[in-house]
């Protein structure tokens, strides 16, 4: 990535498989910023550091690239091969579709296991 | 004399995905001083008013999270008693000789069964707080560079035998129940907050499904108002906040939780109130879990039970 390219970002449609929703990203940002940033939902917000992991989704259509390091307890080498990413790490480099596979796990429930 | 035995967390050694930037963002972002680095690469790193060489340590590493929490016992006797104490108890530990982490004693390491590992040991190099012991001015230009807070205070770990990790702190170590949340029948611990003086705690546990994790590293800050400063410090360095600013009913601490560049929480918050031992415990019925999080908005922040490090 040349710093031409890096200042000729453009926005880019995002679609959330399991919602449709879209949203535009800019290239230079994470899919996870660009979706927060507008207030849109669908993948978990957590760290947005690439430490925890609720943010997990399959890049299913597009292309991206990874930005920030992403811990490795929770992202596999299968993981990097089949495109399951943390949305807080990656920027799309075209338009793309994610399914969100990160879950916010609660600990417990409200009937209290 | 008042505290005793175990008196005060003394060390976090977190692990950070990039160094060299979670290095900068806890030196210029939350203000602590750099004291050190080892020969494994470690960056050393201490509150300004503290005295001990250091409270945070950084190791580089493919996964975020904590290695260790360590506390600081009041001699090498006690070191000893606390390690039979243990083994009596049924828990194992081991050695870690002097010097292994910069201007440090040795350390008694053991894991509790929420899968953490913990350390006690006795000496750790007085380095100073940058003021003089004989007629010190109240503060230093370090404690106005970042968010500056003046002690690494305690820390939240999550993991599933929250029963068994608070037993051992309880019936070994000499800690004491301040709060607790409690599930829908009335009995089970969700979080518990521990003391070891007279902090309303000095380390807290919450039941999580994976063992080992981190929920929080916390610093103190004087003052609300300096709690607001920290915000915008935040903000102006684009610092992912979690919850707040606002004040948590468990503790009273008026509090933000925000992530590091790797992903882990950390906390800056002021307030609370002081603690006793007889002081009856206080509880939460996990119903007000919202109003004992965030006080100010009773909004139940669903990142508080699910994301950690
Ligand atoms: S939000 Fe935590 S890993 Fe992305």
């Amino acid at each position: 990535m040349t710093d031409v390219q890096l200042a000729a970002a453009q926005n880019v449609v995002v679609t959330i498989a399991e919602t449709g929703e879209t949203y535009r990203c800019r290239t230079d940002e994470s899919l996870l910023t660009g979706m927060y940033r507008l207030g849109k939902r669908g993948i978990p917000v957590g760290c947005r550091g690439g430490g925890c992991s609720v943010c997990k989704v399959q890049i299913t259509a597009g292309a991206y690239a990874q930005m920030r390091p992403m811990s490795r307890e929770y992202v596999s080498d299968d993981d990097l091969a089949q495109g399951r990413v943390l949305a807080c790490c990656v920027r799309p480099l075209e338009e793309v579709t994610v399914a969100v596979i990160g879950k916010l796990n609660k600990c417990v429930t409200r009937s209290g296991t | 004399m008042g505290v005793t035995g175990v008196m005060r967390p003394g060390h976090a050694q977190i692990r950070v995905l990039n160094l060299e930037e979670d290095a900068k963002f806890y030196r210029e972002v939350l203000g602590l001083v750099e004291t050190g680095r080892d020969a494994q690469d470690r960056v050393y790193f201490k509150a300004w008013d503290e005295r001990d060489h250091h409270s945070l340590i950084l190791r580089q590493s493919d996964k975020a999270g904590i290695d260790f929490f360590g506390f600081k016992v009041d001699s090498a006797a006690t070191l000893d008693k606390l390690e039979g104490d243990l083994n009596a108890y049924g828990v194992k530990t081991e050695r870690v000789p002097a010097g292994e982490l910069l201007a440090t004693g040795e350390r008694v390491r053991f894991e509790v069964p929420t899968g953490h590992v913990i350390e006690l040991y006795a000496d750790k190099k007085d380095v100073g707080n940058g003021l003089p012991y004989s007629n010190p001015a109240p503060w230093c230009p370090q404690a106005e560079k970042g968010i500056a807070p003046t002690r690494m205070d305690h820390a939240l770990l999550g993991g599933g035998d929250l029963d068994g990790a608070r037993d051992i702190f309880i019936n070994v170590l000499g800690f004491y129940l301040t709060e607790e949340v409690v599930a829908e029948d009335g009995k089970t611990q969700i979080a518990v907050w521990l003391s070891c003086s007279n902090k309303t705690h000095d380390i807290a546990f919450v039941r999580a499904p994976e063992n080992g994790k981190l929920h929080h590293v916390s610093y103190w800050i004087e003052t609300w108002e300096r709690v607001l400063r920290a915000a915008d410090i935040m903000s102006m360095n684009n610092v992912p906040v979690d919850i707040g600013p606002t004040r948590h009913g468990i503790t009273r601490g008026a509090t933000i939780y925000a992530f590091d560049r790797s992903g882990n929480r950390f906390e800056t918050f002021s307030g609370g109130y002081i603690s006793y031992p007889d002081m009856h415990k206080l509880t939460w019925p996990v119903e007000h879990l919202p109003e004992g999080l965030d006080y100010a908005q009773r909004k139940l922040h669903e990142t508080f039970l699910t994301v950690f490090s």
